[in-house]
């Protein structure tokens, strides 16, 4: 009797441990590769005029006959099209050297902004951290809408500029590549400071110590010791910004210009204005397969670093 | 080698490293009191104290990273107050170790001298021979947390001498060691010091520790030093009550001076008791309220009553015996209800214990080995 019940109980807990232990697989399995899946379908289609806006459509109730002639209608069409054609090439290029500059600037303002907060005092950390926190509190959108009125013509930034004196004419800001700038590093700022602070707040005081008790100057101890060992902050940092940067739609498409858009608006023209939902998926296709890059050489070289301190 | 009775430092020559008057306060709590102290060049010395007692802040002032509210710090006849750590030539070793993680043991050992500009053949040749030295050759490619924790103290020690520090100061450097390796290491410390040289200044609150690698002991009570002296000197002759008690064991005797004058001096305790010792450690006058300090070695134990003309003879019963080993200690109840700690050493392998509990036994003690405390 004792024995039976002790089985019956271990089985439960494995059976409960399984299914804790499945859960993220779960979840990844089901919001992010069946969708994944679904778009690359979409990619490999061909755009008609019905319900939904593609072909082929797997039809499972013609049995064997309708999986070959969906797997026959599928083709790599799109993808050529988005090789062959420069606006596609443009917008990948544009907002991956967008997205590059961005997470340039966000680390030049993170840096010393994540270091300032982790060297202040112990109680007023938590205050510093809530106000880099705080933005959230407001929507993006109302955010981002709050920059057109700044850098509009007869915005607060002009007349600040005119005030000072620094200029006599409104210069134009909007529009520009230096409007969705500055609202890429504005909205994306505490996505790089809070990794970094993580990283500045964890480090050992008494090795900066050690540092300057073998003559290492202060400054030069912020770059030897300080910056090496905050790295894995600072690489989660700058991931965090430069992959949604690269797809961003919603800073370049207020406050950009129209001549060079962004992959994310493009992909936004296709799948709304011009309702190719093939192409559409295609872009989404190309985007991830593009990001999948920097995200696996960083874990990468994660990897090595723990099994090199094995 | 050894020095437990090292002669005193020359007091007429120049000091190494000067605390003159010395405060450093965090709010209301001074860490360091108006503290003077002088360490000489070529000593190995510790200070010694109770945690809290400002010996860490102590060592922190001379590496620069505390600066004190008042008084000057000299090293080799300069003020060094104003000097910030990095110019500093003074080297520590921290009790954590602070081994940066993301540099190789060679990378750790070679940071200072890195900092000097110094050619990298010549660094090499240094970190060859720092490896050397503390016998971790062939290790320096490995990264700190490939090490054990006894190489990891090998290479604080190795990186802290690496500059060769006209001082080099040591924060607890065996705290995280287990016993065995801690004696090792000790006595590697003494030999290291002897040859290299060099003036090292030791924090720690192991007594033991303090003892065995000191050519002097400074020990602090709350940012004050309470006494600094050779470890014999501390030990056989503490200064005062607080010392007695803080380093090895003791029995006190709390008395009132009854004669004095000629070789001895007779102290009476508040049984009635009178205990006579060498005058000239009773510094006391007559009717004075003193302390007698007696080491629990220095007393005698025997089963028989003691003969008629023992010194300082009191009957007992053994109360209590903690076995160490080496030594035995005995708990003796006297007829008046104070009780008395007795080491003997074991020196028989077979015999056993002397005595056991509730042994009817007979103490004395020559009057020369007792000291008299009036603070």
């Amino acid at each position: 009797m004792a024995r039976r019940l002790r089985t019956d109980l271990g089985s439960t807990v494995s059976a409960g441990a399984k299914l804790f232990i499945a859960a993220p697989y779960l979840w990844l399995l089901g919001f992010f590769l069946v969708p994944f899946l679904i778009v690359l379908k979409i990619s490999l289609s061909e755009t008609a005029i019905a319900q939904p806006p593609y072909v082929p459509v797997l039809d499972l109730a013609a049995g064997f006959r309708g999986i070959r002639d969906f797997v026959a209608g599928l083709s790599f069409a799109n993808y050529i099209t988005i090789a062959g054609d420069d606006l596609y090439v443009f917008s990948y290029l544009k907002s991956l050297k967008v997205a590059a500059v961005s997470t340039a600037l966000l680390l030049l303002c993170g840096v010393p902004l994540a270091y300032a907060m982790a060297r202040a005092p112990r109680r007023a950390q938590p205050l510093l951290v809530m106000l880099v926190v705080l933005p959230f509190w407001t929507s993006f959108l109302i955010r981002v809408y709050a920059w057109i009125n700044i850098l509009q013509r007869d915005g607060l930034l002009n007349q600040a500029l005119i005030w000072l004196g620094l200029v006599d004419q409104p210069a134009t800001w909007l529009a520009t590549d230096t409007a969705v700038y500055i609202g890429l590093v504005y909205s994306y700022l505490p996505f790089m400071v809070l990794p970094l602070y993580a990283s500045f707040e964890k480090l050992d005081e008494s090795l900066l110590e050690a540092a300057a008790d073998l003559g290492c100057p202060r400054w030069k101890t912020f770059f030897v010791i300080t910056l090496p060992l905050a790295l894995r902050g600072l690489g989660a940092g700058a991931l965090l910004c430069f992959v949604p940067i690269v797809g961003e739609f919603v800073v370049p498409d207020l406050l950009g210009g129209s001549d060079a858009t962004m992959i994310g608006q493009t992909l936004w023209t296709e799948f709304f204005a011009n309702k190719d939902w093939p192409v559409a998926s295609a872009v989404a296709v190309v985007l991830v397969v593009l990001l999948i890059a920097p995200i696996a050489v960083y874990q990468h070289l994660q990897t090595s670093e723990i099994e090199g301190r094995q | 080698m050894r020095r437990g009775f090292a002669p005193r430092p020359d007091p007429t020559a120049e000091p190494l490293v000067r605390f003159e008057n010395v405060s450093r306060r965090f709010g209301d709590v001074a860490a360091v009191d108006r503290l003077s102290l002088d360490i000489y060049r070529d000593e190995f010395f510790a200070l010694l104290g109770p945690s809290g007692c400002g010996k860490t802040t102590l060592l922190r002032l001379l590496a620069g990273f505390e600066r004190p509210d008042e008084g000057r710090i000299m090293l080799g006849g300069s003020d060094i107050v104003a000097t910030p750590p990095h110019r500093r030539p003074v080297n520590m070793m921290f009790q954590s170790y602070a081994l940066f993680p993301h540099l190789t043991v060679a990378g750790n050992i070679a940071f200072g001298l890195r900092q000097d500009g110094i050619a990298k053949a010549a660094i090499a040749a240094r970190v060859d021979e720092m490896l050397a030295l503390v016998k971790l050759e062939g290790l320096g490619h490995r990264r700190p947390d490939q090490l054990s924790g006894g190489q990891r103290q090998r290479v604080a020690l190795a990186r802290s001498l690496a500059k060769r520090p006209q001082v080099l100061l040591l924060d607890e450097p065996m705290a995280a060691l287990d016993r065995k390796l801690r004696e090792q290491t000790q006595f590697e410390l003494m030999d290291l010091q002897a040859r290299l040289g060099l003036t090292f200044v030791i924090v720690t609150h192991d007594q033991g520790e303090a003892m065995t690698v000191a050519h002097r002991i400074a020990v602090m009570d709350r940012g004050r030093i309470v006494q600094a002296a050779s470890p014999a000197e501390i030990y056989e002759q503490p200064r005062s009550r607080w010392v007695a008690e803080f380093v090895g064991d003791v029995n006190l005797i709390d008395g009132l001076v009854l004669e004095t004058g000629g070789r001895e001096a007779v102290i009476g305790d508040k049984s009635g008791r009178r205990y006579r010792v060498a005058a000239d450690v009773a510094g006391a006058a007559k009717g004075a309220q003193v302390c007698i300090a007696l080491r629990p070695e220095k007393v005698r134990i025997q089963a028989g009553p003691a003969p008629h003309d023992a010194p300082n003879a009191m009957r007992g019963q053994v109360c209590d015996i903690g076995y160490l080993g080496g030594v035995s200690i005995y708990k003796v109840r006297l007829d008046d209800g104070a009780v008395l700690k007795v080491a003997v050493a074991n020196v028989a392998r077979t015999s056993g214990q002397a005595f056991s509990t509730h042994d009817e036994v007979w103490l004395s003690w020559p009057p020369d080995v007792a000291v008299v405390l009036t603070g």
